[in-house]
């Protein structure tokens, strides 16, 4: 094969050089900063900071509260990403069998993507309100006293449902096209050896579906970690109180409703270090496992 | 749409007259609905009263963002010339010196007259240094009172309960029995705890109040608090107490729909209370516990005051005197007063509203004016703590934890001092 050589020395790092601007001004800079002040104490309007060492970090560990968010964090991530790959998948196997009327199914199952997250938590608030929501009138039919924004536990059940409600269309797309593009010989020949349809699923379909299921766990963590940012904040109501919330709006919350900035630079820095190992294992140890065809 | 043909001829003037130059100024505020057409109307009145100075008014969401806004802006370098701040929030921006002109200096530098004493007795120190100067203008200036559903009550043939005894013992039971529930509150860390000890004059915080000092420590291990706390989650338990939460309106609604008989929520909730209720409503004081005092005092100011932000020119400093002059004269204060509920801040806007028989038409319009002037004691003059809006999210979340019953009071309020305490030793340590 042949080798595509530059002439010029300095013409690939021309090349290179708009990519690496704007990664170091969006990325390396910021960064360095949130590393920077999470070692500091400042003052909200910034007059003086004072260099403090590790104590914005050994007050987090020491914190039952951030552990708190922490341990619901873990269990929000496990359930969106669980729930809304599983439900997709699901959905996505019953579509491709459909042959009359596929295209209006299809669209009635992707629409939802459209929805921006903090709309959806608007709409979240309507119907899991307690005093006009209709799902708390249908909870209260059931005998169940459903209460948001007092319970903890109905108030992250409604989290939970509102994220898992935006992210299925997403993950239904790419698993219905994931699901056509696996070759018909293969699941013809599939058929001939193995008349259960259970076992040709997880044995034949779904191994060749693993490229799509590792790029949409990856593509889900970071939704469940990050982008339901929006829809924590509506529910949430501006009163933190004692609502779950996840590492990343525990951030904003302290960092920008109670001015602290160290202490919040503090809990950047261990996000950015949680997705750095995150990042790290899944692309190590996963990775090697998948065939991409 | 009045004020938008003044405002577009505002600008119209701009354009055209170029070499006619008016200062220009930016107030930012928290007031929504309602309470931020009726900012829009004062400033678009103060700017069509005059051609040297236009005041821009911007509405920056909550109190909370519209302080975060204010710091981020300051960091930059963009600060407006006026910011709403709201109680909570007070500590922060009066320990920085460098951020804000005590609108005393700023007025007197002006030629503007200042008397603390014009000012009506419960609004003059809330905002002071420990000097006692002032630093923030009061503006919006509410108490927490007791609004009731005169209709309810006479269902169940009760008067408004002047102490949480008479409560317990008589309203609340028969208000249950005539099926309402019979009260809830809209804010659990500014009714139940900041006011509670200033309506029972006891002190909240170590140096006198923290007025004194920044090494100040919060009195939330103080019994009374503990056991008013208790009584209210058995309350709840028991049914004589509504509670839905921390959120504001969540436990509003339920009034406004008619299934609450009693409110504990703003002297501000007035008129857009008036707006929503479509039964008869009156107000009165927020009741007292007459195991702790006969002699119960006046409530702290609630609400926010505009602060003048530093570093501007002194043209534009002399626009911002000139606008808190205008705030400040008696029509315009009757006027926020009688659309929106707030208490006018000087006893000339007071004696105004007297005249004009405001009183005679709303009596509920005058209990938190009244209230805030009940006699005052040595701890009814404010508190100064930093940190303080994390402070009443720690409240909140602990409050809603024991009425869930996910802790128990002692549990609840020992983890209430622990944090806010190791709070103000942090923001302490930040202005060292």
């Amino acid at each position: 094969m042949k080798r595509a050589r530059f002439d010029h020395r300095l013409l690939p790092v021309m090349l290179l050089v708009p990519q690496l601007t704007i990664i170091a001004i969006f990325f390396y800079w910021p960064a360095w900063n949130a590393v920077h002040s999470s070692f500091y104490l400042q003052d909200p309007f910034g007059f003086g900071s004072q260099f403090v060492g590790m104590d914005n970090y050994t007050r987090l560990w020491t914190s039952s509260e951030y552990m708190r968010v922490a341990r619901f964090t873990l269990v929000f991530t496990l359930l969106v990403t669980g729930l809304s790959l599983g439900l997709a998948l699901l959905l996505a196997v019953k579509a491709d069998k459909v042959i009359r009327g596929a295209r209006t199914y299809r669209t009635l199952l992707m629409w939802v993507y459209a929805v921006a997250p903090p709309v959806a938590g608007l709409i979240g608030v309507a119907l899991f309100d307690q005093n006009i929501g209709a799902i708390t009138d249908l909870f209260a039919a059931l005998g169940y006293d459903y209460r948001l924004g007092v319970s903890y536990s109905d108030t992250a059940l409604a989290m939970v449902v509102v994220s898992v409600w935006i992210q299925t269309p997403v993950n239904f797309i790419f698993f219905l096209s994931g699901l056509q593009s696996i070759p018909k010989p293969v699941l013809e020949a599939a058929r001939i050896d193995n008349p259960s349809g259970f076992r040709r699923f997880w044995e034949v379909t779904f191994p060749l579906l693993a490229p799509t299921a590792f790029f949409l766990l990856i593509i889900n963590i970071t939704y469940s970690l990050f982008d339901t940012f929006g829809i924590i904040d509506t529910l949430v109501k501006n009163n933190p109180a004692s609502n779950p919330m996840t590492l990343v709006y525990k951030v904003f919350i302290d960092g920008f409703r109670g001015n602290d900035i160290g202490g919040s630079a503090a809990q950047s820095v261990v996000l950015m270090v949680l997705v750095l190992i995150l990042t790290v294992f899944q692309f190590r140890l996963l990775e090697r496992r998948i065939h991409y065809t | 749409m009045k004020s938008t043909t003044i405002l577009s001829a505002g600008a119209l003037v701009g354009l055209t007259l170029p070499a006619f130059a008016e200062t220009e100024i930016t107030w930012w505020h928290g007031m929504g609905g309602q309470l931020g057409e009726v900012v829009n109307q004062i400033a678009s009145d103060f700017n069509a009263s005059q051609d040297d100075y236009t005041i821009t008014p911007v509405f920056k969401g909550t109190y909370e963002e519209t302080l975060t806004a204010t710091i981020a802006a300051f960091r930059a370098g963009e600060q407006p010339n006026i910011v709403q701040v709201f109680d909570a929030g007070a500590a922060t921006v009066i320990a920085a010196p460098g951020a804000v002109l005590p609108v005393e200096d700023l007025l007197k530098a002006n030629d503007v007259p200042f008397d603390i004493e014009d000012y009506i007795s419960g609004v003059r120190y809330f905002y002071a240094d420990s000097d006692g100067k002032m630093i923030g203008m009061p503006f919006n200036s509410s108490s927490p009172i007791m609004y009731y559903n005169t209709e309810a009550l006479e269902e169940a043939g009760v008067t408004p309960p002047k102490t949480w005894e008479e409560f317990e013992s008589v309203t609340a039971p028969a208000l249950k029995e005539a099926g309402y529930i019979p009260m809830t509150q809209s804010h659990m860390p500014w009714i139940f705890t900041e006011n509670f000890f200033s309506r029972h004059n006891l002190p909240f915080a170590s140096d006198n109040n923290g007025f004194d000092s920044v090494n100040v420590t919060i009195n939330m291990d103080a019994p009374e608090i503990k056991e008013h706390f208790a009584s209210f989650k058995s309350w709840v338990d028991d049914g004589l107490f509504g509670f839905y939460g921390a959120a504001w309106d969540d436990n509003a609604k339920p009034f406004e729909q008619g299934d609450v008989a009693m409110w504990l929520g703003s002297s501000g909730s007035f008129g857009g209370l008036a707006q929503k209720a479509d039964f008869d409503f009156s107000a009165t004081y927020l009741p007292y516990w007459e195991k702790i005092t006969t002699e119960p005092k006046q409530t702290f100011i609630g609400g926010a005051a505009n602060f003048a932000m530093s570093g501007h020119s002194d043209e534009e400093n002399k626009a911002t005197a000139e606008f808190f002059r205008y705030l400040t004269s008696p029509e315009v204060q009757y006027m926020w007063h009688k659309e929106t509920g707030y208490v006018p801040i000087t006893t000339a806007a007071y004696e105004l509203a007297k005249e004009d028989g405001h009183y005679d038409r709303f009596p509920a319009a005058e209990v938190g004016i009244q209230q805030l002037s009940l006699p005052a004691g040595e701890n009814t003059r404010g508190y100064r703590m930093g940190f303080y809006v994390q402070i009443r999210d720690v409240m909140n979340r602990e409050y809603t934890r024991l009425l869930t019953g996910e802790t128990s009071v002692d549990d609840a309020f020992a983890a209430i001092k622990k944090e806010a305490d190791a709070l103000l030793a942090r923001f302490a340590q930040t202005q060292s």
